[in-house]
């Protein structure tokens, strides 16, 4: 019904002709609708890319873990055997695979520079554990790693994988409060204006009601206004949004930070939702108004 | 087809009018007279229920006005031409525009050529693509008529239709009036200018009534 309304509204081209044009209020409506969505397409890229975030560590992190071996100069290589023992005996270990100095220098280079001598620090040795289905009892391995190899110690990654997952999701959600907020504050924006625009036509509302106009005609006329105005303007604010984020540098070259603000593939069309979404919040915003303002009016 | 029994109507704890009655039937035509402010156009705002009787029954068409929704009083508008002492109009819209006005909100076709006839028929044919403020106030009670009448109402009321323009004006709009009124409209016409009653009841058979101390009377035959 309301669908119907919002149709009739909008492709209805003669009911908004008997409100006067405003060009202020039109322009401070189309603003607002353009700057709101400019704001949506932001908050929409950084819950998207927090979401993405969130799932691939909670997806590759979860499937991973690492076993570091520490012992005494000579017990090194016993102790490393024995560890990869413990794991191939393992139910729920796909592989493991110990991490070739090179691999050790790449982890440690970001701290201590490219010529880290290896060989005459006493670096753990580290060994990478794929987890397969239906995973590692990590508590058993424990126990197992502290019987027969004293100097291996699991880390599942539970310990700083759980907060760096829940604050992404914090950060989705953050995005997703964000969108709501900006679609509550267009309503109350339009709707502010919808009830200046009325308050303003009080001789046009008094003519219409003296030639027989139903209260559906009169705030037919608003609304279509209304929804038009923040149709305009959120499109050229989504349009502006998207642009921005394309031409946002590349998250390789900007260091990898989080995942990338922006959009992938299929994501991109998120954004053709803004405009409609607005003219949806501008129709209901607009008739709630025009018929309360109506009802009151005698 | 409208119809007012004992209708009272006040604010502020005083009534302006009290227990009045009248019965607007098909081809009627009544003056409503009375001093400035005795309630000549609170009494047709009853009429059309722009205004909502303290006491009393007030039935339009049939239906009490007590038990008629916003949608049915703006139906029974419809068949009510209103002509206005200040002649409000959509002053961004031209005059042709704001006289079809009527059709529009009802979602009735607009013939052109009834239109113009209908322009040509309160003179403003020249007129039609004019903005409201550009009238004069004689043009503006013209217009305002032809607004009122395109709809083919069954009952036309009036509040001082005559009030802006000279005493050729006049006549002329009284025989718009008189034209109407042969054609089956019932006429109620405010008015505090006995000239014109004078003149229209020598075209035709008229009832005048008088507002005095908040009571509605019929004329002695003074007028």
């Amino acid at each position: 019904m309301r669908g119907a309304g919002l149709l009739a509204a909008v492709l209805y081209p003669r009911a908004d002709r008997v409100v006067p044009p405003s060009g202020h209020t039109a322009r401070l409506t189309i603003f607002t609708a353009a700057a709101m969505a400019f704001l949506a397409v932001f908050a929409l890229a950084l819950s998207l890319a927090t979401g993405r975030l969130a799932e691939r560590w909670a997806s590759e992190l979860a499937r991973t873990a690492t076993v570091r071996v520490s012992a005494p100069q000579g017990q090194v290589e016993t102790q490393l055997r024995a560890a990869l023992e413990v794991l191939r005996t393992t139910p729920g270990v796909a592989s493991a695979r110990v991490l070739d100095e090179a691999e050790e220098r790449a982890l440690l280079e970001p701290w201590f520079g490219p010529d880290l001598p290896l060989d005459t620090l006493p670096i753990p040795k580290l060994i990478e554990v794929i987890e397969g289905e239906p995973g590692i009892d990590a508590e058993g391995l424990r126990l197992r790693l502290r019987a027969e190899a004293p100097g291996a110690v699991l880390d599942d990654h539970t310990r700083w994988r759980q907060p760096l997952v829940k604050a992404a999701d914090r950060l989705r959600m953050l995005g997703l409060v964000a969108i709501v907020l900006i679609a509550g504050a267009t309503a109350a924006m339009i709707t502010l204006a919808a009830n200046s625009a009325l308050a303003a036509n009080g001789q046009v509302i008094r003519v219409l009601r003296l030639v027989g106009a139903r209260d559906s005609y009169i705030a037919r006329a608003f609304v279509r206004q209304f929804t038009l105005r923040a149709f305009a303007g959120a499109l050229a604010g989504t349009v502006l949004g998207v642009a921005a984020i394309a031409f946002l540098p590349d998250a390789e070259t900007a260091g990898n930070f989080l995942t990338g603000l922006g959009f992938r593939g299929a994501e991109w069309l998120w954004p053709l939702a803004i405009a409609p979404l607005a003219a949806v919040v501008a129709f209901v915003a607009t008739r709630v108004a025009a018929f309360r303002v109506l009802r009151s009016l005698t | 087809m409208i119809e007012l029994k004992d209708v009272s109507y006040g604010y502020g704890g005083s009534d302006l009018l009290s227990g009045v009655s009248l019965s607007l039937q098909p081809g009627s035509f009544h003056f409503l007279t009375g001093p400035s402010g005795s309630g000549k156009t609170t009494f047709l705002r009853l009429c059309y229920l722009d205004l909502m009787a303290t006491a009393g029954r007030v039935e339009l068409f049939g239906q009490p006005a007590r038990k008629m929704t916003r949608d049915d009083i703006a139906h029974a508008r419809r068949r009510i031409g209103v002509v206005h002492q200040d002649c409000q109009f959509l002053d961004h819209l031209p005059v042709s525009q704001n006289v079809a006005l009527p059709l529009e909100v009802a979602g009735r076709p607009e013939n052109p050529a009834d239109l113009e006839e209908l322009l040509a028929w309160v003179g403003l044919a020249e007129r039609a693509d004019a903005l409201p403020p550009e009238l004069s106030g004689g043009e503006r009670q013209r217009a305002a008529l032809a607004r009122a009448v395109i709809m083919s109402p069954d009952v036309v009321l009036a509040d001082e239709p005559t009030g802006n323009v000279d005493w050729e004006m006049s006549l002329r709009l009284l025989s718009l009036l008189v034209e109407l009124n042969r054609m089956g409209k019932a006429i109620l016409i405010a008015t505090h200018d006995l000239n014109l009653i004078r003149a229209a009841k020598k075209q035709v058979s008229a009832r005048v009534l008088r507002i005095r101390d908040r009571q509605l009377q019929l004329a002695g035959a003074d007028l």
